[in-house]
């Protein structure tokens, strides 16, 4: 099954802290390298901030464009890795590894199965 | 020939559902198929049974025909699906042996339910709901009365835990030895809430309740059984077994009864001997863990044979220790109780003067009834009186505020 784990990091004007920066970078690699070697890392991206991002909502055929993200939470979406596990607890496993503190504070991972769904280009 | 039928169909519940049911479920892989087949195979022991004779091994009888009813199942969807051949076949295979032979040598599968039931990602009472349905056999109107929620409320929870598991793809298996000390807290979590819940319950409720008490300390019996080498399960049976003593003490014409005023006569001796050599064989086992103070504790109340004969000394040096382990407000409170009867009253006042600074326990009626409770022993007649009436105003249970009206009338007399 592929599990989906976003990667919800608390963000501060000024970001990590510049000696923890390698670290972070560290961490993210050896766990891309295992799971790539292994064949079971399916996707992963790194997302710049929030101040760059923008809301869509359609409603009744009309669009609304909006600066920021659809929610102001403290912890907003910072990446996510999708990873091909035996079971939620393998995935729970990887997801221990992924560092949080890429946009300055502490934060958490959120773990979904991803849908298999009918159509695939 | 009847009657005998039904009773034992309905002991082979009672006693063996979850080994049952964990075996179906390792078998065919779904929760729900595993439930069908063995009510099936229930209903079927009914008649069978009414026919003839009931079999020397009931159980292994329930066992093997929910076994052939998977197969069947499996068979009739095999003509839709591919992807159910290999179990078919599997099922078809392990169904060749005799049916003793299915029952004595699998593996007990009872300990991958358990751990499946009481996986950290599924809603606390979720675990509680589905423990208690599949290992202890409970029905969903059983645990619905037991909790007080609607049926169809608990149905609803049921549905969506297992659905979770089938989807989210929790594991039925026993975790990894390096995760299992990580998976074994929300397991005994589970039994300790369901034990709790059956506990707080006084008069009126008191039937569905005490169930569930002995289903909890039951559930820990196979806890131990299955993993009789860690010392907190141990620990977390003697707890559940010492404070069960006292049930029938803790209750007079339905009104609450403090431990000091207890009849200690009632007390239930062969449990109390049984945890209090659990609690031993746990401390000397070791890594020490809450369970093992908490269990440590209720054997020193339980030792006492008279109220002035408690050792609160030692109950104030091991709240102490468990304080390090759960500093929560409620442990700081129980410590400062038993500082104020182990080691002196004014010490023990003013540890609760300062615990009352913080907030969170300004609206906790047990903190207020062991203030009055300190200040009545040291002759503060007035300000006893002021703390009980503070508790009243917090109470939630009946039977909780005739015992604080009481107390209130016995110090205006």
């Amino acid at each position: 099954m592929r599990y989906m784990m976003m990667i919800y990091s608390q963000e501060t004007p000024e970001g990590p802290p510049p000696e923890e920066i390698p670290g972070i970078i560290a961490r993210h690699s050896s766990l891309m390298d295992d799971a790539a070697a292994r064949g079971v890392l399916v996707a992963v991206e790194g997302l710049k901030t929030t101040a760059l991002a923008t809301t869509v909502r359609v409603e009744n055929g009309k669009s609304l464009i909006t600066d920021g993200p659809f929610a102001e939470t403290k912890e907003q979406l910072a990446g996510y890795y999708i990873i091909d596990c035996q079971n939620l607890d393998e995935a729970i496993e990887w997801a221990k590894r992924i560092p949080t503190g890429c946009k300055g504070g502490s934060g958490c991972i959120e773990i979904r199965p991803v849908a298999d769904l009918p159509y695939r280009p | 020939m009847t009657d005998q039928a039904r009773a034992a169909v309905e002991r082979v519940f009672k006693d063996d559902c979850g080994r049952i049911l964990s075996t179906l479920i390792r078998i065919s892989g779904s929760f729900d198929q595993a439930e069908e087949a063995m009510q099936e195979a229930l209903a079927a022991a009914t008649v069978s049974w009414k026919a003839g004779a009931v079999p020397s091994n009931p159980a292994a009888w329930i066992t093997t025909a929910a076994h052939r009813k998977l197969i069947d199942a499996a068979r009739r969807r095999r003509t839709h699906r591919d992807r159910e051949d290999s179990l078919a076949y599997e099922l078809e295979n392990s169904a060749a042996a005799e049916p003793e032979d299915v029952f004595v040598h699998l593996p007990d599968d009872r300990l991958r339910l358990i751990f499946t039931c009481c996986h950290p990602a599924l809603s606390p009472e979720g675990q509680v709901a589905l423990t208690l349905r599949t290992l202890g056999g409970l029905t969903t109107a059983e645990i619905a009365k037991a909790f007080l929620v609607p049926e169809p409320t608990l149905a609803q929870r049921l549905v969506r835990t297992k659905r979770k598991i089938q989807e989210a793809g929790i594991p039925y298996e026993v975790p990894p030895s390096h995760q299992l000390a990580e998976r074994l807290a929300p397991v005994r979590a589970v039994l300790y809430l369901i034990f709790n819940e059956g506990y707080v319950a006084t008069a009126g409720e008191s039937l569905v309740r005490a169930d569930l008490c002995l289903e909890a300390i039951r559930l820990a019996r196979v806890l131990c059984e299955l993993l009789p080498n860690d010392a907190e399960n141990l620990a977390l049976l003697a707890l559940l077994l010492l404070h069960d003593s006292r049930r029938e003490a803790r209750v007079r014409d339905s009104m609450l009864v403090t431990l000091e005023e207890q009849d200690r006569a009632l007390w239930n001796r062969s449990q109390i001997a049984e945890g209090l050599a659990l609690v031993d064989r746990a401390l000397m086992r070791g890594p020490v863990g809450s369970y093992q103070l908490q269990a440590a504790i209720a054997a020193l109340h339980a030792d006492a044979a008279r109220p002035a004969e408690t050792d609160w000394r030692q109950i104030a040096a091991l709240y102490e220790r468990l304080l390090v382990l759960q500093p929560t407000a409620v442990v700081a409170l129980n410590h400062a109780v038993a500082v104020a009867l182990g080691v002196g009253l004014e010490q023990g006042m003013a540890m609760l003067d300062t615990l009352g600074e913080s907030r969170e326990l300004q609206n906790y009626y047990l903190f207020h009834a062991a203030r009055a409770d300190i200040l009545s022993r040291l002759k503060r007649r007035d300000e006893a009186l002021a703390a009980y009436r503070r508790a009243l105003a917090f109470v939630q249970n009946q039977v909780e505020r005739e015992f604080l009206a009481r107390r209130i009338a016995r110090l205006e007399n």
